[in-house]
């Protein structure tokens, strides 16, 4: 899959979905259907070895059973809050996954997925939402920005880097750069985003727009967000759309390389929505069972980004019940490991308050923590 | 020496020069900024001389000329945005208060934003709503932001390029009813031989009452000592040139030789520059007061229709009513 040829310029590309299930399936680029079928796409011809595929499969089941791993930990008290990303494992390892090494990653803060497949130790972002810092990484270092929790700011950034990308030259070649920005449905309200869809377009930005469509921004539905499907409206902004299957990895991966390889190679941006459901809460905050029933789960249930890739490899003989208990074993011994790594994490040092809020200092802030380091030694002995 | 005269939209126009020579990872970001050279001109020939790469005319969208900036600065370079107007900045708030000011505090040092938002603030040049006002109070309370603002030519040719060289990101207030005010700047020396750029600076200097003021006020402020120095007071007139951090150093030392102070802003009062002012002195400066410290501002209204902002803006009598109110306590 990785010596895939860039695929060729389209429009709103689309074919019809295979599965059965109520409510009738949208239209949207899908490689493998819910049962585990190969189907092929005019556009979209990946070719997977058995081993791409096996690796796939590990990432998904990985990427879930850290996810659990963390949202139970929340549940313990361990953690203050998790955004799960429980359901949109394909659409996060397909596009984490096609990008290429040089390639530069604006996540929400639910892109733990993302995240996983960069090669990035997982235990990133759990500091965050344990409390210990508010995410702390080198964005620039690991190809990978910050998470931005608010809704839809990070499209600009993206849209800005990319833009850098081309002054520095790097677009028009096979080894060019490209940048992808994830966002969900809810964000696609924000006039941050649909400004970042009028930059890139004039400025014929480098970029990938990922929006990952779960049908709900917390507890409202997409129909308040949109009366048209969102990838049409890359139309208005005049840039390609594509949907895509959010829970078929293999298409997920061949959209979104294809889209990866179009922009580095100077075609400009495409929007890519991927076409999920967001199987659990909005964050361990949330209560889903106030806004949507639970046939409308069960129905998405049946189309697990997971089961259909392990129907698929057991139907080529691609693998056999010793890989899949391995990869769940290593998958526990992994979620272990983060959980022994989160709880030994150790609180912040009080004088971090004043760290790293501006470069080359500032005397009010050198004044107050001098002021408070003189107050909490005013207590040593006393308390 | 090559001491030339210059307004301050000029002086503004050679700094920013001068910064794009110096390093060419400087490009500038803005509405109407390229062939047009910005509504008062400020960018005027910098796109002919630096071409479109680097003179980027921008959508009519705020935030995503800041959003935009926050990207290109994540990619190394240094972006200059300039906001039209004072009152069209709100549009890009959140990503100057949520993203610009907190970025370096959240990566925990390893994200450096050197960015300037340039934005002309103030009212006394007739316009129509949104055009006038003085927004600086929100940002200088917001930390990771640097505020400054210029009042002369001098300071403006050097501070740009102060602000342009600063990792630190900096919103630059330009007082527009100033821009065509002249001055003397020698624009052969380098940024080593300039004040720093987060220090105050006595303008005039005086014995019995100290005015601080910033920005456009500093010119009123002077016209005032000017005015008392007739009916024998000796005012002294204090730039406060940066906004936040401020530089209260010199403010403290001339309290506590006058005995009394000013402050004077266009903003309105409340909750506003001069209360922090007011409250750092009466800390440090308790016993050399001689009347409570007084403040000369804006009102607490919107901006008013333009036929009204004659009224509404501090002016030479207003400040020397509030000296005579000093002394008179």
């Amino acid at each position: 899959m990785t010596k895939g040829e860039p695929a060729p310029r389209r429009s709103g590309a689309t074919r019809a979905g295979r599965s059965g299930g109520t409510p009738p399936e949208p239209e949207y680029v899908q490689l493998l259907t819910p049962s585990g079928e190969r189907v092929n796409h005019p556009e979209y011809s990946v070719d997977f070895t058995a081993e791409e595929l096996r690796g796939l499969y590990r990432d998904l089941v990985t990427v879930r059973k850290l996810d659990t791993e963390a949202t139970a930990l929340q549940r313990q008290g361990e953690l203050g809050i998790w955004a799960s990303l429980l359901g949109q494992e394909a659409a996060q390892v397909g596009a984490g996954r096609a990008m290429r090494t040089q390639d530069m990653a604006f996540p929400t803060y639910r892109e733990h997925g993302v995240l996983y497949t960069r090669g990035i130790d997982p235990i990133m972002p759990l500091s965050l939402f344990r409390g210990v810092d508010q995410g702390g990484w080198d964005p620039v270092a690991n190809k990978f920005n910050l998470y931005t929790i608010v809704i839809g700011a990070q499209t600009l950034h993206a849209t800005g880097y990319a833009m850098g990308v081309a002054k520095d030259g790097k677009v028009g070649t096979d080894d060019g750069e490209a940048v992808i920005a994830f966002f969900g449905d809810g964000a696609t309200s924000q006039g941050d985003v649909n400004e970042a869809f009028i930059w890139s377009s004039v400025f014929h930005a480098p970029i990938v727009f990922f929006c990952q469509n779960n049908q709900y921004a917390i507890s409202e539905p997409l129909e308040r967000q949109t009366r048209i499907p969102i990838y049409q409206r890359a139309a208005g902004f005049g840039f390609p759309g594509v949907r895509v299957d959010g829970n078929d990895v293999l298409a997920v991966y061949a959209v979104t390389r294809a889209a990866l390889d179009n922009a580095r190679l100077g075609q400009g941006p495409t929007l890519i929505e991927a076409y999920t459901y967001r199987m659990g809460a909005h964050t361990t905050s949330d209560d889903p069972t106030r806004y949507r029933v639970s046939s409308e789960v069960e129905a998405w249930q049946a189309k697990d980004p997971i089961a259909r890739l392990k129907a698929l490899l057991v139907k080529e003989k691609a693998a056999g019940e010793d890989f899949f208990k391995q990869v769940d074993e290593d998958a526990r011994i992994e979620a272990v490991s983060l959980r022994e790594r989160v709880l030994s994490m150790p609180d912040p040092d009080h004088s971090q308050i004043f760290d790293h809020v501006y470069a080359e200092g500032s005397p009010l802030v050198d004044a107050e923590r001098k002021q408070f380091e003189a107050y909490m030694a005013s207590f040593e002995g006393g308390h | 020496m090559a001491t030339e005269t210059l307004t301050i939209g000029k002086a503004l126009n050679t700094g920013l020069r001068r910064a794009m020579e110096r390093d060419d990872k400087v490009i500038l970001m803005g509405e109407d900024i390229g062939k047009l050279g910005g509504v008062f001109r400020i960018t005027d020939g910098l796109q002919k001389d630096f071409g479109e790469e680097r003179v980027i005319d921008t959508p009519l969208a705020e935030a995503g000329i800041v959003g935009t900036a926050i990207g290109l600065a994540l990619r190394g370079y240094r972006p200059v945005c300039e906001i039209q107007f004072d009152g069209f900045v709100y549009p890009a708030y959140d990503q100057i208060v949520c993203q610009v000011a907190k970025f370096r505090y959240r990566s925990r040092g390893n994200v450096t934003l050197p960015m300037v938002i340039r934005i002309p603030f103030g009212g006394g040049i007739g316009a129509v709503e949104h055009h006038s006002e003085s927004p600086e109070a929100y940002f200088a309370h917001t930390a990771g932001l640097k505020v400054v603002s210029c009042s002369s030519p001098e300071d403006a040719h050097f501070m740009i390029q102060q602000a342009i060289a600063s990792d630190d990101p900096v919103i630059f207030f330009e007082p527009k009813r100033r821009y065509w005010e002249k001055g003397p700047v020698d624009t052969s020396l380098g940024l080593d031989a300039a004040a720093p750029l987060h220090s105050s600076r006595v303008v005039r200097p005086g014995t019995d009452a100290t005015i601080v003021a910033y920005g456009p006020m500093v010119k009123t402020s002077l016209d005032a000592a000017t005015a008392a120095a007739e009916d024998g007071r000796s005012l002294e007139v204090i730039d406060l040139r940066s906004l936040s951090p401020l530089d209260m150093g010199p403010v403290y030392d001339s309290v506590r030789r006058t005995g009394r102070l000013v402050v004077v802003h266009e903003a309105p009062g409340n909750i506003g520059l001069g209360a922090e002012i007011s409250a750092r002195v009466t800390e440090e400066c308790f016993y050399s007061l001689e009347a409570p410290v007084l403040r000369v501002t804006g009102y607490n209204t919107p901006y008013p229709a333009s036929r009204l902002e004659e009224e509404y803006l501090p002016d030479l009598d207003r400040v020397l009513d509030a000296v005579d109110r000093s002394f008179g306590w």
